[in-house]
């Protein structure tokens, strides 16, 4: 099933669109989500192979990034990588990311990332990868003793080690590494888990080591070793391949590789998505709740249909524990469809998870654009979870951007396929995740709120705290997150990595700010960033979170701005706004804060000056900590 | 199965796996012939060849083909009658 990516629709006239796309290509009018639908599909080998053409002549064309992330991805490993550089390339599109794979030589992995001359690390790389194989690593032998096995653990740690370096050094993204698949052939049997010898233990030993490197975000990890594991080691390792072409494991699953590669680029470029929407009826539960009645439907224990319902609302639950939005999306009377959230016992889904519940008899995908409008994120966050195919298909043909899974006939596997499918694929946890579903819940509440006043007594009323400090280590992974995932309310567009973040922490030309907003309602978490350079006071980047439009946060920022700026002696403060594809809300964004437009570039670029004599910092409806 | 009904299969694999419009297959046909026939893409046409006739070859088998006549009397051999 995952082997398969079943979670993917089959294609029958393929290579029909292809050349659609291809003509499209040539003559200048193809788009990215063009290839990001050709990338939905369940493709073979030979389909990715073509489409990673058709993605690298669009590059070529189309050198200006556009709505998708371009990433160019350094791919060093073992063996025969060849096709799957093609199939990152091809499956890249599916996770809203344009990639160029530039891959390393054969067999030459070390000189390819220890020597910054290689042509691979000249490549201007924004990623790596590392997908090493135990045979390469020294680890395919069974060692004597303890203290010789983990001298053979410590150096392939070392080589490791010494490529991660290597690659840090020119492919400022970071750098991934794949965790070593260990090999079938028992030596002892079971008894390979207990003696440190054998080669099992050895290879969970080095894949320890590497999950403890990406958790001091030294890399990202891949982790093969768990996606070979849920296809089977006897499927995934093919010696005759090996032998024969150096293949480091079974081609028939090159898909799936690609596909995991692809999904933690994503994560890593902060495309991945942020909202699960579910259906209700036999999606949530097994049954009709206009027909059957609270008391008819199946959930709970005592019926294996009733369970596997329950256990499709635990991962609900869980993803909404690790920062997922929840939301409903249901045909169904309003009030009919709330019944099993207020009244069935076996219920663990409530109405507090769901962010935005939609039921009515409208069609599905106009109530997915009201839902992410609601919430205020792209529809290209959402995932949208339905038993039934006809809306499935409505919903793939209005809205190609929502992500829909298709489901087996079983509502037990759907847990499997969702999240087999990697839509939430993530590279970091911050308590910031865990608090988003209750943030995205009180919003709604403050909504509700700010229809029962006038505006500046509802701000008064918001006992708003705003608190401003330099980054930090702490909060790095959340700036780090913001400056990647940050569309609309975004000025520059400006992405740095984790990596580049630690580094403006102890710049001194650089002004940081993160900014941390809590009310009445709670703690709305890290809601703005800033960078600012000390020497000409140009705003470097100034993003924010939609969730606190109107709040009066922006003059609150600039207040702020202007102060360290005038401290420090500035007369006027610069600002640019570089437009994308989703940074429209802001292009007025210097107008209305006071400053004067200087300059207009031919692109939609604009810079404006702010005199900083002449300002004067408003009465704001907030408490300010400063923390700087 | 005929060695010609295996050849036109062949044909059809050629098309998708080396990525052209159109493809003049015969016995007689060999990488030579085909200019995106090269290693990598041989792996492919290999395995794609494996999931259709639902065989699989071993590596001594394909060895030393000379050109897609012997690569038909390999499959035809592996079918079952």
């Amino acid at each position: 099933m995952l082997a398969d990516l079943d979670w993917l629709e089959p294609v029958a006239d393929f290579r029909v669109r292809l050349k659609a796309v291809r003509a499209a290509i040539a003559d200048g009018t193809a788009d990215e989500e063009q290839l990001y639908a050709l990338a939905l599909a369940r493709l073979d080998l030979n389909q990715l192979g073509q489409l990673a053409g058709a993605v690298a002549s669009y590059i070529a064309n189309n050198p200006a990034p556009g709505p998708l992330a371009r990433v160019r991805l350094g791919v060093i490993g073992s063996g025969t990588l060849g096709l799957v550089e093609p199939a990152i390339v091809a499956s890249a599109p599916r996770h809203r990311v344009i990639a160029t794979v530039i891959g390393g030589n054969y067999g030459s992995a070390m000189q390819d990332a220890i020597d910054p001359q290689s042509a691979l690390r000249s490549a201007g790389l924004d990623l790596a990868l590392i997908a090493l194989d135990h045979r390469t690593l020294g680890l395919d032998r069974a060692q004597a003793t303890g203290d010789a096995a983990a001298a053979a653990v410590d150096a392939a740690a070392a080589m490791l080690g010494a490529m991660v370096d290597g690659l840090a050094a020119s492919a400022a993204g970071g750098v991934m590494v794949a965790t070593i698949v260990p090999p079938v052939e028992p030596l002892f049997g079971s008894f390979d888990a207990v003696e440190a010898g054998s080669v099992a233990a050895q290879v969970a030993a080095l894949n320890s080591r590497l999950a403890g490197w990406a958790r001091d975000k030294r890399i990202v990890l891949v982790d093969i070793a768990r996606v070979a594991s849920w296809v089977g080691l006897d499927r995934w390792h093919d010696a005759g391949q090996w032998h024969s072409a150096k293949l480091p494991f079974d081609p028939d699953l090159i898909p799936l590789y690609a596909d995991v590669v692809a999904r933690t680029v994503a994560a890593i470029r902060g495309t991945t998505r942020k909202c699960l929407v579910l259906d209700l009826d036999n999606t949530l539960w097994g049954g009709v709740i206009g027909d059957d009645g609270v008391d008819g439907i199946a959930l709970g224990q005592g019926s294996a249909k009733g369970e596997a319902f329950l256990a499709i609302q635990q991962m609900a639950l869980g993803l909404r524990q690790r920062g997922i939005i929840l939301a409903v999306c249901s045909k169904n009377d309003d009030d009919v469809a709330r019944i099993p959230f207020r009244d069935h016992p076996d219920m663990p889904l409530k109405e507090e998870h769901i962010a935005s519940f939609v039921a009515n008899w409208g069609d599905k995908a106009t109530n997915l654009r009201a839902i992410a409008s609601a919430l205020n994120i792209g529809l290209d966050s959402l995932v949208f979870l339905d038993d039934n195919p006809v809306e499935r298909a409505q919903v793939r043909r209005e809205l190609p951007m929502v992500a829909v899974p298709e489901l087996p006939a079983d509502p037990a596997l759907y847990p499997r396929i969702l999240l087999g499918a990697g839509y939430f694929e993530a590279v970091a946890f911050a308590q910031e995740d865990r608090d988003r579903a209750d943030q995205y819940r009180a919003n709604a509440e403050r909504a509700a709120f700010a229809g029962t006043s006038d505006m500046a007594g509802y701000l008064a009323s918001l006992d708003m705290v705003a608190d401003f400090r330099p980054f930090d280590a702490v909060n790095r992974a959340r700036i780090a997150q913001l400056i990647n995932k940050s569309n609309q309310f975004n000025l520059t567009t400006r992405r740095y990595t984790e990596a580049q973040v630690a580094a403006l922490e102890a710049e001194p030309t650089k002004l940081t700010m993160q900014v941390r907003l809590t009310d009445r309602f709670g703690d709305n978490g890290m809601i703005s960033v800033i960078v600012v350079d000390r020497a000409t006071w140009e705003i470097d980047t100034w993003l924010m979170s939609c969730r606190v439009l109107g709040r009066r946060m922006e003059e609150a920022v600039l207040a702020q701005i202007a102060g360290a700026a005038r401290s420090a002696g500035a007369t006027a403060l610069t600002g640019r706004y570089i437009p994308s594809v989703k940074n429209k809300m802001v292009a007025q964004h210097y107008a209305k804060l006071g400053f004067e437009l200087i300059e207009q570039g031919d692109s939609g670029e604009t810079v404006w000056r702010l005199d900083l004599g002449s300002y004067v910092a408003p009465d704001l409806p907030m408490h300010i900590v400063d923390g700087s | 199965m005929t060695i010609d009904e295996i050849v036109a299969k062949i044909a059809d694999v050629m098309v998708d796996v080396f990525d052209v419009d159109e493809l003049d297959v015969t016995q007689a046909t060999s990488a030579d012939d085909v200019e995106e026939w090269d290693s990598l893409s041989h792996i492919r046409f290999i395995i794609t060849l494996e999931r259709l006739f639902k065989i699989k070859f071993l590596n001594e088998e394909i060895a030393d083909l000379k050109n897609v006549g012997d690569l038909a009397r390999v499959i035809q051999a592996k079918l079952p009658a």
